[in-house]
């Protein structure tokens, strides 16, 4: 096709024109949110900047941010790609077609697209097991619930929601067998009002515990203004919304994998991956645990989080079975990646439907 | 002293000047807010209006305003017809909406048998589904005197919700590993709207130049488009000139709702491949800033909406290569249309300077 040849062409000069231009390795980030969304992306913003700092001058970042998922974000992937990019992080699941489509037009940049599963010869994929801290944020939320209603704000029912989902379930009901959770899905990633009217109602429902897998911090500010209810900073530390209603967080710390996969550009050893890094590497980090967790739960959570990161314990530890009463895992048991990659089942006790 | 005098006639002249003068304050202003944000503004301002067209990377860019502004021409023109009987369809988001879930629904029947015929039946059911989308407001304001511009709102989310329903279930991708979305349309040729990717053109863009040709049509030379405009100039006189007005609400609302879901049918087999929960990103809202740009004239609508995709296609190569965050862009394209309607003053009033106490 001649669009092809044209973006191939397009692509081969600029690979002789950056190669002229000494060196300098251009990578590219396609954002979801703003930068300052405190979340999710500006996590990723971190990684960027940390890129920036390891390499100096050798490395060129440029970033575009509130990149709906869709048509508009394969046109901005090709610019970026057409700007002369060396290595482009798209970071949302809804990115996934529209890189690959990208991809196959530039040959010679590589691709590196966050919590999907599509990979190609220049198409990495990576994610970070966010479940593990959801173990954590479980055990915490089942101990400290006093109405034993915790409320989660769900943004798509995709396999990453719903492990968190489950994981979370999991270890609240484990601590606390009359824990029950109640789950608001709000079809966004990023929205101050969506998210803050889902606190709202889920703490007129009587939550005393809100566990979001959104971005924003407004369930933060509505956790604060209704008082005794409880938080957890998501994809970022949220630290400002500490000690109360923020009692910990799940931190997506990608800067060192940043760092690490533009160096390998640069030393032209990039090949395809496909990450699934925890607790282990880092790549989850668990935020300091306030006081006002009581000290004997902050110990065991902290004694939780050793073990993940050393590999001793799996979140998903059976018996476990699944919503509809089936056995899943056996006693002992753990769920290989696989299943979990793919998930789309609650466990038993969790009342409701994934929507469909 | 500065005082205004309505014109007795709207103003000819200034009608048609509005438009450029608005563009021309916007990118004052919007230079003055980019300086402001440490950006220099020429720069900024080349960046967006020239660099798309002209630039190292036109011969991508440039097919990719009309990628973008052919399903907002196709919506503002049907937009259009309605805003000038005075009839307001806001909800062409909904309408785009299910057409578009109409049409990839019946190409998604069909998969994976290959015919010519599966496009032309994906085209007839994704107008049919915007149309039918508009007939629940039209008909309610006829029968019961509902307010269109609220019910065709809400629909739209009630659209919304569609949506996410059909990518999580009735259309989801059986072999997507249990994650939301359908089957991507570009991967079943049958069911592609592309002519040609390069040149940014798909069967929706011919659609949207169609559409500008029909509107210009029907405005000059039909009867229905006299009724229409009659209605919205005079609605009495067009009462005793025998127009019906149950048929013109009926009329403007099918057409306008035909052209959005034809619109959203287009975008799913071509740019976008895939019913998705976030499958709209606004045309419909946005086609309305584009068709009042126009002056509801379709002619106007044709060059507002390749000027709306301009900004939007620029926009993103200043948020690249300058560094300007995304919110300075959103900004400056509400500019656009606040300048607009302040400038529509100058069409139906003078500014008279007087002199003191002559008044």
């Amino acid at each position: 096709m001649k669009f092809t040849k044209l973006l191939a062409s397009a692509a081969v000069a600029l690979g002789l024109a950056s190669a002229a231009a000494a060196d300098t390795t251009k990578v590219g980030f396609i954002y979801v949110g703003p930068v300052g969304d405190g979340g999710w992306t500006y996590e990723h913003d971190q990684g960027r900047l940390a890129v920036e700092e390891a390499f100096g001058d050798k490395v060129e970042t440029f970033y575009q941010e509130n990149v709906p998922e869709g048509a508009d974000a394969e046109r901005a992937i090709t610019q970026m790609a057409l700007q002369g990019a060396d290595l482009i992080f798209t970071t949302s699941f809804g990115y996934m077609d529209p890189t690959i489509n990208v991809a196959k037009k530039f040959p010679n940049v590589k691709f590196e697209h966050a919590t999907g599963y599509k990979t190609a010869d220049n198409v990495s994929v990576y994610s970070a097991r966010f479940y593990e801290g959801r173990a954590v944020q479980g055990h915490i939320a089942g101990k400290m619930t006093k109405t034993n209603t915790v409320g989660y704000i769900a943004s798509f029912p995709i396999p990453e929601v719903i492990r968190g989902i489950n994981s979370a379930y999991i270890h609240a009901k484990r601590v606390n067998p009359d824990v029950e959770f109640k789950i608001i899905w709000v079809y966004t990633w990023f929205d101050p009002a969506k998210e803050a009217d889902a606190a709202k109602a889920l703490i007129e429902q009587g939550a005393d515990v809100v566990l979001q897998h959104t971005d924003s911090t407004a369930p933060q500010a509505a956790a604060q203004e209704a008082g005794n209810v409880i938080t957890f900073g998501q994809a970022s530390d949220m630290g400002e919304y500490g000690p109360m209603p923020r009692v910990s967080s799940i931190i997506d710390n990608w800067a060192p994998y940043y760092v690490a996969r533009t160096q390998a550009v640069m030393d032209g050893t990039w090949s395809t991956v496909n990450t699934w890094d925890g607790i282990d590497t880092g790549m989850v980090e668990i935020g300091e645990i306030s006081d006002v967790v009581p000290a004997d739960v902050k110990a065991e959570a902290l004694a939780m989080v050793k073990a993940l990161g050393d590999g001793s314990y799996h979140a998903f530890t059976g018996p476990i079975n699944k919503q509809d009463g089936s056995a899943w895992l056996a006693e002992g048991e753990t769920a290989d990646d696989g299943t979990l990659a793919g998930m789309s089942f609650y466990v038993e006790g969790i009342v409701g439907d994934i929507p469909n | 002293m500065i005082t205004l005098e309505k014109r007795p006639q709207p103003s000819q002249f200034w009608s048609l000047f509005t438009p450029v003068l608005a563009v021309i304050i916007t990118m004052i202003v919007g230079g003055l807010l980019f300086g402001a944000l440490g950006k220099n503004p020429f720069e900024a301002i080349r960046t967006i209006f020239y660099d798309p067209l002209f630039g190292d990377f036109a011969s991508y860019s440039r097919p990719q305003l009309l990628v973008k502004g052919g399903p907002l021409i196709l919506i503002a023109i049907g937009l259009s017809l309605g805003f000038r009987a005075g009839i307001w369809n806001i909800g062409a988001e909904g309408q785009y909406i299910v057409g578009a879930i109409c049409g990839a629904g019946a190409g998604l029947a069909f998969y994976p048998i290959e015919s010519i015929f599966i496009f032309p039946i994906m085209v007839i059911c994704g107008a049919i589904g915007g149309m039918l989308w508009a007939l629940i407001p039209a008909l309610l304001k006829v029968k019961f005197g509902t307010n269109e511009i609220l019910v065709s709102l809400m629909l739209v989310y009630v659209a919304e919700q569609l949506l996410a329903s059909m990518a999580l279930g009735l259309l989801k991708n059986p072999e997507g590993f249990g994650f939301p979305g359908s089957r991507n349309l570009n991967d079943y040729p049958s069911a592609s709207s592309w002519i040609n990717e390069g040149f940014g053109l798909h069967w929706g863009i011919a659609a949207a130049f169609i559409a500008v040709i029909f509107a210009h049509v029907l405005l000059s030379r039909h009867i229905m488009g006299f009724n229409i405009k009659l209605t919205g100039e005079a609605p009495k006189a067009a009462r005793f000139g025998g127009v019906n007005p149950t048929r013109l609400v009926i009329f403007c609302m099918c057409a306008s709702g035909a052209l959005a879901g034809l619109a959203g049918l287009f975008e799913v087999s071509g740019p976008s491949g895939q019913i998705s929960i976030d499958f709209n990103v606004g045309y419909g809202f946005t086609a309305i800033i584009v068709a009042f740009l126009g002056r509801l004239h379709p002619i106007g609508i044709l060059l507002a909406g390749l000027l709306m995709a301009l900004t939007y296609i620029g926009g993103e190569l200043a948020q690249l290569t300058l560094g300007l965050p995304s919110a300075a862009i959103q900004v400056f394209q509400g500019m656009l249309l606040f300048f607009l309607l302040a400038l529509d003053l100058l069409t139906n009033f003078r500014i008279k300077f007087a002199v003191k106490g002559a008044a």
